[in-house]
C-alpha cells in the first residue's frame, strides 16, 4: 500500500477551526496517525498523569523561526508555533477499538510516536492544540470521532466513558474528561495574575532527555537546537534535567520531585492557581515548609483525609499529599482536573519518598 | 451590555458544535442536563465584559464545574429559590463554580451538593456575591464540600443577602482578601458559619449564624502571603451554634469547639461589638491562639507567623445563656472545677497564651491587649499554657480600651450597592 502523504501544518492566526485537520499537525490515514511535515515529536522526562492515556506530543515552529531557550521557564516560542498533544489508549489485539476495553499506556505498550501511531493498536480520544498567536497562546480541545478519521472542536469539553483493563486483569470504569477551555487555562496559566496561558512541558528540565527519532536516538535539546527549532540551548549536560520518575536507578528524591513538579507545580507555585495554599511543589522550591513538610493545610476541607500536615516525614499514611493523590472524588483528589482515577505508580513513588524522609512534626 | 439567556445560547452552542440543539430531557431528576450545561459553559467561556448571563428559573443537574475567566460579567439567576444548580452527579472539576475575574457579580441562585467548594472566586477585585445560596441538602456531613461561598485574594468585596447550609468547613469563607463587607447573610449547619481568614479591613455585620459548630470566626493561618488584621464583627445574631464539629481533622475549623458563638484565633485588631450572642454551649466568645489548634510546629509553620490574638476589643454585646456544656473533656473539666457542677463558662473564654517576648513590665503592650468593656459579661483565662491548671476569672487585666477601627468603605459599584440597601 502506498504510504499516505503527511499533512501540511497550517497555523491558524485567529478564530476557532472546527476540525483538527484544519491545523495539519496530525492526520489519520491508511491505518496510521501521521505527523505533519516538519512537525517534531517529543516526550518529557517525567510526564503528567492523565488516567493512563498515552500522549503523542508534537511541535511545529515556522520555518526560519526558533524558540528562545530559557533554563527555568517555558521557552519563548515565536508566533506561529503550534503544539499538538494527542491522547490515546492502546487496545487489546482483536478487541473493539470503540466501545471495547482500553489498556493503560505504560512501559512498552506506549508507541514511541517517532513515526506516528499504529491506529490498529490504539483508540484516539482527543487532541489538544496550543497555538502561539500574536495575542498569546490559545488552547483548543478536539475530540476524535468514532471512525477515528478526524477530531471536532469541543470548547466546552466532554466526558468519554471508558473501561480500562488493569494489569491485574480486572477493569475500572473511567469517566475520561476532555477539559473545557477554561479548565485548560486552569493548568496552563502558570502566572495566575497575568492570565496568559503557556505550554507546560517545553521547558529545559522536562525536555532534557533522549528521544527515539526515526533516524536514531538523540537528546531532545540537542536535536531541537540542531534542526533550528531552538536557539541558545547549552550542551544538555549543563542544562537542568528532571529525573524520569520510572527510573529506579535515579535518586528517589529526584524522581519524586520530578513527579511533583510536572503533576502539581503548574498550580502549586508562588504565582499559580494554588498560590493561595502556600504549598509550592515546582522544581526550584527548597524550603521544607513550602514543600509541605509539617505544613498545616489552608483550605483543604475534607481533603485533609483527617491528617494534620501535607507531609509528615517518614509517615505516608499520615500525609495529606499522599492521601489526595490516591483519592478519586472531585473536591478531594489532586490534581483537581486531568484525572479521574489514581495513578498507582505515582502514588507508590510519593509514598516511598515520604517514608524515606527524616524528621518529626511534633515540636 | 448584552443580555442573553441560556435557552438562546443552548441553540447556538448546539449548532456550533454540530450536535442536536436543546433537546427535551426526561423527567428523571438525576439525569444530567447536558445541553444546558454545555450552553452555560459556552456562555461563560465566550463572555465579554459587560455581559449579563441570565439563568432562568429551574433546577439544573450538572456534572461539571462551571468557570469564568472574563472581567466585568454578571451571572444572574431568577432568585435563590427559583434557579437551582445541583451538582449531585458531579464528576469533573473541584468546585461548583470557579471564577477568576474582576468586576464580577453573581446573584440570585443556589448552588447545591457540590463535591468541593460551591463557589470559589480566586483573585480579583470589585466582587459582589448577592442573594446566592450554597447548600448541601443532606444535612451536616464531613462528606459535604468544604466551603460554601469562597472568595480568596479579592480586593473590594461585598457578600450580602446570601446563605450557606451544610459546608464541611466554612459556609462563607473570605480568605486573603481586603476591603470586605459581609452582611445580612444567613449561615447554618456549617462547621464555621462565617470565617474571615488572613484578611484585612473586614466589616461583618447583621448576619444570622445558628446551628453551626462555630458561628463567626476571625482567623490567621501561617505560611500565607499576607497576615490579616482589622476586622469588625458587629450587630450580628449568633446563637445556638451547637452542632458537633464535623470538620475533617487537620482543618483549621476542626479545632473549633462545638458551641462557639464568635471565635478569634491568632488575629490582630478585631473589634466585637453590639452583637446578640446567645446559647452557645462552649462559650459565646472565644479568643484563642494558634497553640490551641494543635497544629503549631517549628518545621511547618513560618517563623514570621504571629500565633497570638492581639488588640482585641469587646464591648457592648448582648450575651445570654451558653457555656453550659462545653465541647471536650478539658473544657468540661474547666467548667466543673471553676464554676461547679451546674455552673457555666463565662461569656468570654480566652486560652491565655501570651507572647512573653512582647510583655512590657509583665503586662501586655497596650497595642496588643485584649480589652473587654461589656458590662457584667464574665471572662475566663483558661490558662492554656499550663494545661488549664490555674484558670482565672479576674476581669481586671481586660479593663482597657482600644482605638476603634474605621468602618470599611467599599468603592466603585460596591459603594453604590451599599447605598441601595
Amino acid at each position: 500500500m502506498r504510504p499516505a502523504r503527511p499533512p501540511t501544518p497550517h497555523f491558524v492566526a485567529e478564530g476557532y477551526p472546527a476540525s483538527l485537520s484544519d491545523w495539519g499537525m496530525v492526520a489519520a490515514a491508511r491505518g496510521r496517525l501521521m505527523l505533519g511535515e516538519r512537525v517534531v515529536p517529543y516526550d518529557l522526562a517525567t510526564p503528567l498523569f492523565s488516567d493512563y492515556a498515552g500522549k503523542l506530543r508534537a511541535i511545529y515552529v515556522p520555518k526560519g523561526a526558533a524558540a528562545a531557550y530559557d533554563a527555568e521557564k517555558t521557552f519563548a516560542f515565536p508566533v506561529g508555533t503550534v503544539i499538538s498533544k494527542t491522547f490515546y489508549y492502546p487496545v487489546p489485539e482483536g478487541g473493539d477499538r470503540i466501545g471495547g476495553r482500553v489498556l493503560p499506556a505504560v512501559g512498552n505498550d506506549t508507541q514511541s510516536g517517532a513515526d506516528g501511531l499504529d491506529l490498529t493498536r490504539v483508540r484516539l480520544i482527543e487532541t489538544r492544540i496550543l497555538a502561539r498567536r500574536a495575542g498569546g497562546w490559545v488552547a483548543l480541545p478536539y475530540v476524535w470521532n468514532d471512525r477515528q478519521t478526524d477530531a471536532t472542536l469541543m470548547r466546552t469539553g466532554t466526558l468519554v466513558p471508558l473501561t480500562l483493563q488493569q494489569a491485574s486483569g480486572g477493569s475500572e470504569d473511567v469517566a475520561y474528561v476532555v477539559p473545557n477551555v477554561n479548565q485548560c487555562a486552569s493548568c496552563h496559566t502558570q502566572d495566575h495574575a497575568s492570565r496568559q496561558i503557556a505550554p507546560i512541558g517545553p521547558k529545559a528540565r522536562h525536555l532534557n532527555t533522549s528521544f527515539p527519532y526515526a533516524d536514531g536516538a538523540e537528546n531532545q535539546l540537542a536535536h531541537w537546537q540542531r534542526i533550528g527549532l531552538l536557539s541558545g540551548a547549552p550542551a544538555p549536560g549543563t542544562a537542568p534535567r528532571n529525573a524520569d520518575y520510572r527510573d529506579s536507578s535515579m535518586p528517589l528524591g529526584d524522581r519524586a520531585r520530578a513527579y511533583l513538579d510536572i503533576n502539581c507545580g503548574h498550580c502549586h507555585n508562588a504565582a499559580g492557581l494554588a498560590r493561595t495554599t502556600g504549598l509550592y511543589l515546582n522544581a526550584s522550591v527548597t524550603a521544607p515548609a513550602r514543600l509541605g513538610y509539617c505544613k498545616p493545610p489552608v483550605a483543604a476541607g475534607p481533603g485533609t483525609g483527617d491528617h494534620l500536615f501535607d507531609i509528615v516525614p517518614g509517615k505516608p499514611d499520615e500525609s495529606i499529599l499522599a492521601f489526595r493523590m490516591a483519592a478519586t472524588r472531585p473536591g478531594i483528589r489532586m490534581p483537581e482536573v486531568g484525572r479521574s482515577i489514581a495513578h498507582q505508580e505515582g502514588v507508590a513513588l510519593i509514598r516511598q519518598w515520604i517514608a524515606s524522609l527524616q524528621g518529626s512534626c511534633s515540636s | 451590555m448584552s443580555r442573553t439567556n441560556i435557552w438562546v445560547a443552548c441553540l447556538l452552542a448546539g449548532t456550533a458544535l454540530g450536535i442536536a440543539g436543546c433537546k427535551k430531557h426526561d423527567q428523571n431528576a438525576s439525569a444530567i442536563d447536558n445541553d444546558k450545561q454545555a450552553a452555560l459553559l459556552a456562555q461563560l467561556i465566550d463572555a465579554k465584559p459587560g455581559d449579563v448571563i441570565s439563568i432562568p428559573a429551574g433546577t439544573y443537574h450538572f456534572d461539571t464545574s462551571l468557570s469564568l475567566n472574563v472581567d466585568g460579567v454578571t451571572v444572574r439567576g431568577a432568585g435563590k429559590d427559583a434557579t437551582i444548580i445541583d451538582f449531585t452527579g458531579q464528576v469533573n472539576g473541584a468546585e461548583g463554580m470557579l471564577v477568576h475575574a474582576s468586576d464580577f457579580t453573581i446573584e440570585g441562585l443556589t448552588l447545591q451538593n457540590t463535591k468541593g467548594d460551591a463557589l470559589k472566586i480566586n483573585e480579583g477585585q470589585n466582587v459582589i456575591i448577592r442573594g446566592v445560596r450554597a447548600r448541601w441538602t443532606g444535612g451536616p456531613s464531613t462528606k459535604n464540600g468544604a466551603y460554601g461561598l469562597y472568595p480568596v485574594q479579592i480586593k473590594n468585596l461585598l457578600v450580602e443577602d446570601s446563605e450557606s447550609i451544610g459546608a464541611s468547613d466554612a459556609g462563607i469563607y473570605v480568605g486573603q482578601s481586603s476591603n470586605i463587607v459581609v452582611r445580612n447573610n444567613r449561615v447554618r449547619q456549617n462547621v464555621a458559619g462565617i470565617e474571615i481568614e488572613n484578611s484585612t479591613n473586614a466589616d461583618v455585620h447583621d448576619n444570622e449564624a445558628t446551628e453551626n459548630t462555630g458561628g463567626i470566626l476571625v482567623f490567621n493561618m501561617p505560611n500565607l502571603p499576607v497576615p490579616g488584621r482589622a476586622t469588625r464583627v458587629f450587630h450580628n445574631h449568633s446563637y445556638a451554634n451547637n452542632t458537633a464539629n464535623f470538620g475533617a481533622r487537620g482543618t483549621a475549623v476542626a479545632s473549633v469547639p462545638a458551641g462557639t458563638g464568635v471565635i478569634v484565633n491568632s488575629n490582630p485588631q478585631v473589634e466585637i461589638f453590639d452583637n446578640d450572642i446567645a446559647d452557645n454551649q462552649t462559650a459565646n466568645l472565644i479568643i484563642s491562639s494558634y497553640f490551641s489548634t494543635g497544629y503549631m510546629n517549628k518545621t511547618g509553620v513560618a517563623a514570621a507567623y504571629d500565633p497570638y490574638p492581639s488588640a482585641i476589643y469587646v464591648y457592648g454585646n448582648r450575651f445570654s445563656g451558653g457555656g453550659n456544656a462545653p465541647d471536650g473533656v478539658k473544657l468540661q473539666a474547666l467548667r466543673v472545677t471553676v464554676f461547679g457542677l451546674s455552673g457555666h463558662i463565662p461569656d468570654i473564654l480566652w486560652d491565655g497564651f501570651v507572647d512573653q517576648a512582647k510583655l512590657v513590665n509583665g503586662k501586655l503592650d497596650p497595642t496588643r491587649a485584649i480589652c473587654v468593656d461589656n458590662g457584667d459579661a464574665g471572662v475566663v483565662n483558661a490558662d492554656g499554657p499550663n494545661g488549664f491548671k490555674n484558670p482565672s476569672t479576674d476581669k481586671s487585666p481586660y479593663a482597657c480600651t482600644l482605638p476603634k477601627l474605621p468602618p470599611v468603605q467599599l468603592t466603585g459599584k460596591l459603594a453604590e450597592a451599599s447605598g441601595k440597601s
